[in-house]
């Protein structure tokens, strides 16, 4: 659960060019860490390959917060 | 002038008159060409002339399956799609009040509906490289209308806005989306008129002549190269003045 939760924070630092502390459980990828739509389907592409699974359409809708991506990936894993 | 070296570019309707060209353009441009059809053997034809970076790509826009696989296909024959050129179209002229149901969905639906998803298909693999062109062959009817035309001048209409729409959403991630209006353009099909109906078409035409194909794909691979970067949700009409939008 850690390692997912790194791996993803990673990403999410790397991508939104956040500071590793404000990707916090809670945290919104729009509402609190500045990124746009077209950034959260990038976002989802990345854990796509990151973790080698599929995320379909109408889950990824689903994943707007840090919490949600390591809930979501942690269990299709 | 265009350097098109390393690219990799993706044509539907090869196989025709105008996507021929439009391949041979950017082959001639250094790009790597995937070509796709319905017919295999023009296709074929095309690549062997080509010789290499040429791959023959078949597929059936009819068929949603079909539509889906090809941006795949083309990035393992190539290794991506950096270029995707729409210019697969085909035509079902009936006047409006007798035109049916299936001859309003099927022109939509290899027109407009197979450009929605091949777009949808390369855009990934452009964001992640963020580069990107995307080059739809619309219509000067898609402007201006013609009687018996009601389905493809929605179809080629349709293009436009879609085109415009997807331009502003992927425009931060260095891919252009834009249109190339071609008008009357001396291809197979325009070679069967008869002299009478090629004057009175000409008389229509401030140039008083037919385009050709080349000059469709001139203006293609302007947008289809580096220089082009701050051309999007544009459309370039290409008609020797016939309509001047």
């Amino acid at each position: 659960m850690s390692d997912v939760a790194d791996r993803v924070r990673k990403i999410v630092v790397e991508h939104l060019g956040v500071e590793e502390e404000k990707v916090t459980e809670n945290a919104s990828f729009i509402d609190d860490l500045g990124a746009d739509s077209l950034d959260t389907v990038e976002l989802v592409m990345a854990f796509e390959e990151e973790f080698g699974i599929e995320i379909p359409d109408d889950a990824a809708e689903t994943i707007q917060t840090f919490g949600d991506a390591v809930k979501f990936i942690s269990e299709a894993q | 002038m265009f350097d098109l070296t390393g690219k990799n570019a993706l044509v539907t309707g090869a196989s025709g008159g105008i996507g021929a060209e439009i391949a041979k353009a950017l082959h001639a441009a250094g790009a790597t060409v995937g070509l796709s059809g319905t017919r295999v053997e023009p296709l074929e034809a095309l690549a062997a002339e080509l010789g290499e970076r040429a791959h023959v790509l078949p597929c059936n826009l009819s068929d949603a399956a079909a539509v889906d696989a090809l941006p795949k296909q083309a990035a393992e024959a190539m290794g991506s799609v950096d270029i995707l050129i729409n210019n697969a179209g085909i035509t079902r002229d009936q006047i409006f009040m007798r035109m049916s149901d299936d001859e309003w969905a099927s022109v939509l639906e290899v027109n407009l509906t197979s450009t929605m998803r091949l777009c949808k298909g390369v855009i990934r693999g452009m964001m992640k490289s963020r580069w990107g062109r995307i080059v739809n062959i619309s219509s000067i009817v898609g402007a201006t209308g013609n009687p018996g035309q009601a389905n493809y001048a929605a179809s080629k209409a349709g293009m436009i806005g879609m085109s415009k729409s997807i331009a502003y959403e992927v425009a931060s991630r260095g891919i252009t989306v834009n249109c190339v209006a071609p008008g009357f353009i001396a291809t197979a099909m325009t070679d069967k008129l008869n002299d009478d109906q090629k004057e009175t078409i000409n008389k229509q035409i401030p140039a008083a002549r037919m385009g050709t194909p080349a000059e469709i794909a001139a203006a293609v691979l302007y947008l289809a190269s580096q220089e082009a970067g701050y051309t999007t949700g544009a459309t370039i009409h290409v008609n020797g003045g016939m309509a001047m939008l």
